[in-house]
């Protein structure tokens, strides 16, 4: 379904600050990172640490930075169709239906072939038989599924998932993760997604973006060798969860005790 | 059957604590008189009120004159919530619009209608216009700003979405910026109604030959306190329904939000 040209984002030494209280704040400094078509990236860090910044510039929600952001080999001005974003919050409009909160980003369509598009697009977060339903009557979920069909309407190369599943319960969180796989392995959308997760970031990624706090800045990156589906408790998995711990937390003896 | 009962009497509940000071108070009021408390020609007793609202609606001269101050109220009230409505929309929608009215509206706006009134009968004559002009100028700025403020409060995150996902902006407007001033809309319009009836009494007591605000003026020459306590309360009862008629289609046009109406 995804466009066959070359959608490979390009970041280079990008560099944003923010002005507070006066004094400038380094928020992102000296960021590269290639992401190839159909990869799914994780970016794991600490709060503060510039991670959703870094997302939103790549949206082109946020301006006022210095370096390069290419999709495809063009700059990014601003937001496009190419791109999809899915919030933190589901951000649906609440007095409108799951179908027209879905049909919200479709512009230019027929009726008829309007809704043919956010169909198919219920069917892929299977929701179906909500399509009359108001946001208000839905689970997180639920809702955070309309989001995600939302941000897929218009095909984009490239979805964005800026702490998707953050303000889930631990459970529909894992079923949600298994979802967007399911959706990534059948759409072919080159997907980055920004988490404090540790282990929804190997879970999901082809590779697990370390990043730093203040300034930001890319301190590792680590790539996932491993087949999908895949298993939490494997000894790989673990291996893997175990050294991107010791980077946010040196001193910790014995990181491996722990369960996230 | 058990539920039915407790809920009928939950609903009955509901009624004493709606109606039961109303009655109360009215009681003591009563009181007050057969003790001998109140001289009627102050304030006369409910019962003699009641008598004097009844006197009035028999001979028809009650309805006539709610009909015509209600009819006022509309005009004015239609013709502000039009042009308020309007103009609401459009200097919400655009700053520059906003710019070039935010001095004269913030300006013209705390003048009370009644300040107005010299002016209007200068203008418009002691006829309908002059009322129906008062009627607009208390209306129409309720109506306007908080048709403003409801759009400049359209939720940042849902302008990002708009963004992200290109919608047009005509799309935008209609589907997520006026739906979601709706709410600030129909309180803009309760205020609204609200002091157009207020202004209607007002500009009628000072000139008019119809209406409740003149029956109040006129029983006052005749020293009628109880007609003029009849005309009062007429005010506050219509004020009331005109409210709830509104409330009713606020809730009617807000389904979305029912959700977060409870407790």
């Amino acid at each position: 379904m995804s466009a066959t040209t070359a959608s490979n984002l390009t970041i280079q030494n990008l560099n944003k600050s923010y002005k507070v209280a006066g004094g400038d704040v380094e928020a992102l400094q000296g960021i590269n990172l290639d992401i190839r078509e159909g990869e799914f990236v994780s970016i794991v860090g600490s709060s503060g640490c510039g991670k959703s910044t870094l997302l939103r510039i790549i949206s082109g929600l946020e301006n006022g930075y210095s370096g390069e952001v290419k999709i495809g080999g063009k700059r990014i001005g601003g937001p496009g169709l190419d791109r999809g974003m899915v919030f933190q919050e589901h951000r649906l409009i609440p007095w409108l239906t799951v179908e027209q909160n879905v049909a919200f980003g479709l512009n230019g369509l027929e009726n008829g072939e309007r809704d043919t598009v956010v169909r198919e697009h219920l069917e892929l977060v299977e929701l179906t038989g909500f399509a009359k339903a108001l946001p208000h009557q839905l689970s997180g979920g639920m809702s955070q599924r309309v989001a995600i069909a939302r941000a897929l309407v218009n095909n984009p190369q490239l979805l964005l998932l800026d702490e998707p599943f953050g303000a889930l319960d631990a459970m529909t969180r894992i079923q949600l993760q298994q979802e967007i796989l399911r959706i990534w392995e059948a759409e072919r959308t080159t997907m980055v997604l920004v988490t404090h997760d540790i282990d929804e970031a190997i879970f999901l990624g082809d590779r697990v973006v370390i990043m730093s706090s203040r300034p930001g800045t890319i301190k590792k990156i680590v790539p996932v060798h491993l087949p999908r589906p895949r298993d939490r408790s494997s000894y790989d998995f673990v291996q893997i969860r175990k050294e991107i711990f010791t980077e946010f937390f040196a001193d910790v003896e014995r990181p491996f005790a722990y369960e996230i | 059957m058990a539920s039915d009962t407790s809920s009928q009497l939950q609903r009955f509940q509901h009624m004493l604590q709606y109606f039961g000071l109303t009655v109360v108070l009215i009681g003591i009021w009563q009181g007050l008189y057969h003790l001998g408390f109140l001289n009627p020609i102050l304030l006369p007793a409910p019962s003699q009120i009641a008598l004097a609202f009844w006197d009035l609606f028999k001979s028809g001269d009650l309805t006539r004159h709610i009909g015509i101050s209600v009819l006022r109220v509309l005009e004015g009230f239609g013709i502000a919530a039009v042009l308020g409505l309007g103009l609401g929309t459009a200097i919400g929608l655009s700053r520059t619009l906003d710019r070039w009215t935010d001095l004269i509206i913030q300006v013209v706006k705390p003048i009370p209608p009644i300040a107005w009134i010299p002016l209007a009968i200068l203008w418009f004559g002691i006829g309908e216009q002059s009322k129906v002009y008062i009627i607009f100028l208390g209306a129409f700025f309720p109506i306007i700003i908080n048709t403003i403020d409801g759009i400049r409060q359209t939720d940042h995150k849902f302008v990002e979405v708009a963004r992200i996902l290109a919608v047009p902006r005509f799309k935008f407007v209609r589907q997520v910026v006026l739906p979601g001033a709706l709410p600030a809309i129909m309180t803009g319009l309760r205020v609204g109604l609200m002091v157009a009836w207020m202004c209607v009494v007002a500009a009628e007591l000072i000139a008019a030959g119809s209406g409740i605000g003149y029956l109040i003026m006129d029983a006052r020459q005749l020293s009628q306190s109880d007609v003029v306590i009849v005309g009062m309360i007429t005010i506050g009862i219509i004020g009331k329904l005109m409210d709830s008629l509104i409330k009713r289609l606020e809730s009617r046009l807000i389904r979305w939000k029912v959700a977060f109406s409870g407790n």
